[in-house]
């Protein structure tokens, strides 16, 4: 029997209670936030449920939200598969502006490992408990996180170049 | 074992030399092989521990060509961040074009005409073709066999002039419009098509005497670099490297786009997850291609090549050239004045190298609010370590090429 999306949602929150909250779907993909303490617990439920079995993590990426209020400001987006009933969902946590911090899920899936050293790399979200938590494409001499939404994707010195005859503004996504 | 795989080089390394400290009086060595050594086929390194040919203990060094294009896609609507998917894997661009687009109309709503999902699928499965000659052939070359690759790349040729005769590019496409097509196909590419259909079989199929039964070619691949199933999946392996360890996984299969469920294909698969069961993975998906290319000509139904979305196809070159009325459309298209929903949307195709993702996250203005590649070099490379470890050196290069990791996919 296929996995539907009320058996899920239903054993989700029946686990966890509080802690999962919003659930959405979009487009094709079930949607739902996790506070960021209990990750670790969430994923290893997810994975080895025998009625759950999402047994791949297909992605792991960071947003920045610096609009939003303080403990919103970041939040790392995590992919899920069900190989065997074909499913996916899409998991949120929503971390502090100040200190990014989350745990590290490399001890549930190998895969991530370069994932997180890459979102750290580009956010500077924290990942507890990474082995090797260091720059991955970036040199390791960089100090800022060229992901966030402040850091200009342009050198702000150049002066050939006037942004505005473009009709594009480097702040664009305020508009 | 496979915990301290993931801890920093210094302390691996370390406890691996004291191990093996003046046994015999011999020393291990600390190989760089790469960042420019043709035998890494791009530009990354890997810093091996050696002793004598056998490698230790290894650690990948990725990002020598990161050209951040997650950064440059958030500052640019959406016709301009198809050729930073181009750039991606350039041994099959259209896939990421495709792949793209599809995306986009997913975002956005777009239903595309059949006949553009069949043109699709043909171009994708010509692109995978591609890929795979590539990877196949060049894994002969590092393993000794040069006319092998001399004599398919042929015909990679022969693909590449049917990218030009549909867009006018060779290498990085840039194909297609959001919905369809930027013209419709000529004669003279469905001619090619199907000269190439009726060619290249014999080709393929000579090639593949040369090296599947070819006795010095097992030697160098059987039980080199292998992965079990389980551990692939750990480390998020998808497409034909996945396939090899025996896990029948395609995207087109599992979560099928752009009318795949149309066609009858098999999933090759391979058993134990080493070099040669990928190379006959990879031969095989060949003639599936094959297969699905010479379904998708047949059936190609008639219809318009691109679906009816004026706000975001481009109006006709001819029209932009005397009529203000196009000119002011195809500027406004092309800068991104366009509605978008605020949305999120993640669509995945069937790359060459596997489950090639992107994830859009819009906020309705003209460029993406983020967008995020998922890209299976990237995710698969950190495996090569543990696959090479007790290993000899030539061993690792013929992993390295039968996994097929393209730098410009995995440093994006």
């Amino acid at each position: 029997m296929a996995l539907d999306q009320h058996t899920l949602i239903e054993k989700v929150s029946d686990k966890f209670g509080t802690t999962v909250s919003d659930f959405i779907k979009i487009h094709d993909i079930l949607t739902f936030e996790v506070e960021a303490d209990s990750i670790l617990e969430v994923m290893a439920f997810l994975r080895d449920d025998t009625t759950l079995r999402f047994n791949f993590l297909t992605d792991l990426c960071g947003m920045h939200f610096p609009d939003a209020e303080k403990s919103r400001q970041f939040s790392v987006v995590y992919h899920m598969h069900n190989w065997v009933d074909n499913v996916r969902i899409r998991i949120k946590c929503y971390l502090d502006g100040d200190a990014p911090e989350i745990d590290s899920v490399t001890s549930l899936f190998l895969s991530s490992n370069w994932q997180e050293r890459e979102t750290y790399d580009f956010y500077g979200i924290i990942f507890k408990g990474h082995p090797q938590l260091k720059r991955i494409l970036n040199m390791d001499e960089m100090v800022s996180f060229p992901m966030r939404k402040e850091f200009p994707m342009e050198d702000g010195g150049r002066t050939d170049k006037d942004d505005r005859f473009f009709g594009r503004q480097t702040d664009n996504y305020k508009n | 074992m496979a915990d301290d795989l993931l801890l920093p080089p210094e302390q691996r390394f370390d406890a691996v030399i004291k191990q093996n400290q003046n046994e015999d009086g011999s020393e291990l060595s600390i190989l760089n092989l790469g960042p420019t050594h043709p035998a890494t086929h791009g530009i990354f390194q890997n810093i091996l521990l050696m002793d004598g040919e056998r490698i230790m203990d290894g650690e990948g060094t990725v990002g020598y060509i990161h050209r951040a294009f997650e950064k440059i896609a958030e500052n640019r609507p959406f016709y301009q961040i198809t050729p930073l998917t181009d750039r991606m894997n350039y041994c099959s661009s259209p896939i990421n074009n495709m792949g793209w687009w599809m995306t986009v109309e997913k975002a956005l709503n777009i239903e595309v005409p059949k006949r553009v999902q069949y043109m699709r699928v043909i171009i994708m499965e010509l692109a995978r073709i591609a890929d795979h000659i590539i990877c196949n052939s060049v894994l002969g070359v590092d393993t000794g066999a040069l006319t092998g690759f001399l004599y398919v790349f042929q015909y990679r040729e022969k693909i590449y002039e049917i990218y030009e005769e549909i867009c006018g590019a060779r290498l990085t496409t840039n194909m297609g419009r959001i919905g369809g097509f930027e013209r419709d196909w000529s004669p003279e590419v469905f001619k090619r098509i199907n000269d190439f259909l009726e060619e290249f079989p014999k080709i393929w199929s000579e090639f593949e005497n040369l090296l599947v039964r070819n006795r010095i070619f097992m030697d160098r691949t059987i039980d080199v670099g292998p992965i079990s199933a389980e551990k692939a999946i750990s480390y998020g392996f998808t497409g034909p490297n996945l396939r090899a360890a025996g896990i029948d996984y395609d995207v087109r299969v599992m979560s099928p786009y752009s009318s795949y469920e149309d066609f009858e294909f098999d999933i090759p698969v391979g058993k134990s997850g080493d070099t040669y069961d990928r190379f006959c993975v990879r031969n095989a998906e060949v003639w599936e291609s094959l297969k699905i290319i010479k379904q998708a000509m047949e059936k190609m139904p008639e219809g318009p090549y691109h679906a009816d979305v004026p706000d975001y196809y481009l109006p006709p070159k001819e029209d932009v050239y005397h009529n203000m009325e196009a000119l002011i459309y195809h500027f406004k298209i092309v800068m991104g004045e366009v509605p978008v929903p605020v949305t999120e949307v993640y669509h995945a195709v069937e790359g060459g190298n596997g489950e090639l993702g992107f994830y859009l996250t819009t906020d309705g203005s003209r460029t993406p609010y983020r967008l995020h590649f998922r890209r299976p070099c990237f995710i698969y490379y950190q495996a090569f370590n543990d696959m090479v470890r007790g290993q000899m050196l030539s061993d690792a290069i013929a992993t390295l090429s039968s996994l097929n990791v393209i730098a410009g996919e995995l440093d994006a």
